[in-house]
């Protein structure tokens, strides 16, 4: 049996150069590397071929999670499955019935944008991705996911659940892509509060359960309870799907800016699929602020 | 078996694809803080206990894969596990002959280094992760030492 100490094969006396030359070397080429990823348009494609060879980890690791739910599944009892399809019926016509009236708004809707020359952005395409059961890091709320460029995904793609906005795409790999959620710190998302229309932005907090809205002025029309939806603004997200409800409003009198803090719709924390969705356009014309203040402020009235 | 130059890679690899395997492993939200960083455990092991079978590069390329594997800046790692390696092989020999206790201290230093190298890159490429936790994976990391040699030797010696 070899071992790694039966095994010492270095010559006793160094070789080459030195220890010391050595370290500064790797060192000065993992800095390079750094400069250049933190740059990112230098190294994708090496970042892409450095995350496929990585997914074999990923993937072995998150067998036997996906493995567990795949035999709870076929282990479910006749019982369970009835009770399931039963509620999954009711649900189902409850859908239905709401999407009836969706599509009669649909096209209420359609009519008035292209009576305004606006643009409807509606999902063309969508392509559910499993998340895998991986900790990347545990201090920034990120997934890796099982869809990757083979797939069509890109960089900036965003990605739902059946609750809401999810996040979107970070970095695409040939076979996986990692997720920035709404939660995440660094992540922003344009949104609107549906029932007044006032835009804002909405920010992660590194927590699954808690997104913040920072910039509202103390004059701002928000309730606890309202739904937040994305804008659409800035091109990434299309306009009108569910982000959060919002929790708690803090107006203090002594603070120009309200304290708002929604709670994302999206499961963020325990979903195991999610929807990677293609828009037919995903540039937004270029919006002048001026213009989007005169938009929202009689939508705000209304 | 003969002697060859260069490193023993049966020896290390699994070692190493472990180490990569224990860095992903989902861990419950309590424990996840928790989790040493054990590419920095398998590094210094290789380092200091086993006999000369590992170099920079090793420590270079294990860093990396840790990189692209979660997600983070390319190389962060990759830096941070040379600098401790560099140490440990310098110190090697003295730190072989220190009792498991010792060895313990000297490892602390080692995870403390290594993670303030990662803080700082984290800083500088301007999201830095400022929660005290952060620091907690480099006590559990020491406190895993003692146990892991005992692990890692009797799979090494068997």
């Amino acid at each position: 049996m070899s071992s790694i100490h039966d095994q010492d094969s270095r010559p006793l006396l160094l070789e080459g150069p030195s220890l010391g030359l050595r370290l500064v070397v790797l060192a000065a080429a993992a800095i390079a590397l750094m400069v250049a990823d933190q740059r990112q348009q230098y190294l994708p494609v090496v970042r892409g071929w450095m995350s496929a060879a990585m997914y074999p980890v990923h993937w072995a690791v998150d067998a036997p999670f996906s493995a567990w739910r795949a035999m709870r599944e076929a282990m479910m009892l006749r019982s369970g499955l009835q009770a399931e399809n039963i509620r999954l019926d009711s649900q189902n016509l409850l859908l239905q019935l709401r999407l009836q009236r969706f599509e009669a708004l649909e096209r209420e809707n359609q009519r008035l944008r292209e009576a305004r020359e606006g643009s409807a952005r509606v999902a063309q395409r969508s392509l559910v991705a499993e998340i895998l059961k991986v900790d990347l890091d545990p201090y920034r709320q990120r997934v890796l996911v099982n869809k990757g460029t083979r797939d069509g995904v890109f960089k900036g793609q965003s990605v739902l659940d059946a609750h809401g906005v999810f996040g979107q795409v970070t970095r695409a790999g040939p076979v996986s892509a990692e997720v920035i959620m709404i939660s995440d710190p660094e992540h922003a998302i344009p949104v609107q509060v549906n029932r007044t229309g006032v835009r804002t932005i909405a920010v992660g907090t590194g927590r699954p359960d808690l997104i913040m809205l920072p910039y509202l002025p103390r004059s701002a029309d928000v309730e606890a309870g309202d739904l937040v939806v994305s804008s659409g603004l800035g091109g990434v997200f299309p306009p009108g799907y569910p982000v959060g409800l919002v929790s708690e409003v803090v107006r203090d009198t002594a603070q120009p800016l309200l304290t708002v803090r929604a709670q994302p719709l999206a499961h963020l924390d325990r979903d195991p699929e999610v929807l990677l969705v293609w828009f037919d356009n995903v540039v937004a014309e270029p919006v002048e602020p001026a213009a989007g203040a005169e938009d929202a402020a009689p939508a705000a009235v209304d | 078996m003969p002697r060859r130059p260069g490193y023993n890679w049966r020896g290390i690899l699994p070692l190493l694809v472990g180490s990569l395997a224990a860095t992903v492993l989902p861990l419950p939200d309590w424990l996840a803080p928790l989790r040493p960083d054990f590419m920095a455990l398998a590094v210094l092991w290789l380092c200091l206990v086993s006999q000369r079978t590992t170099g920079l590069f090793v420590a270079w390329s294990a860093g990396l894969a840790v990189d692209a594997l979660s997600g983070m800046l390319l190389g962060q790692h990759a830096l941070a596990l040379v600098i401790i390696a560099y140490i440990a092989l310098k110190l090697q020999l003295r730190i072989r002959a220190f009792p498991v206790l010792h060895q313990t201290v000297v490892v602390l230093g080692l995870l403390l280094l290594s993670e303030f190298t990662l803080f700082w890159i984290d800083g500088v490429a301007g999201h830095p992760v400022t929660h005290w936790t952060r620091w907690a994976g480099v006590l559990t990391g020491a406190a895993c030492w003692p146990p892991l040699t005992g692990l890692y030797a009797r799979v090494a010696l068997r």
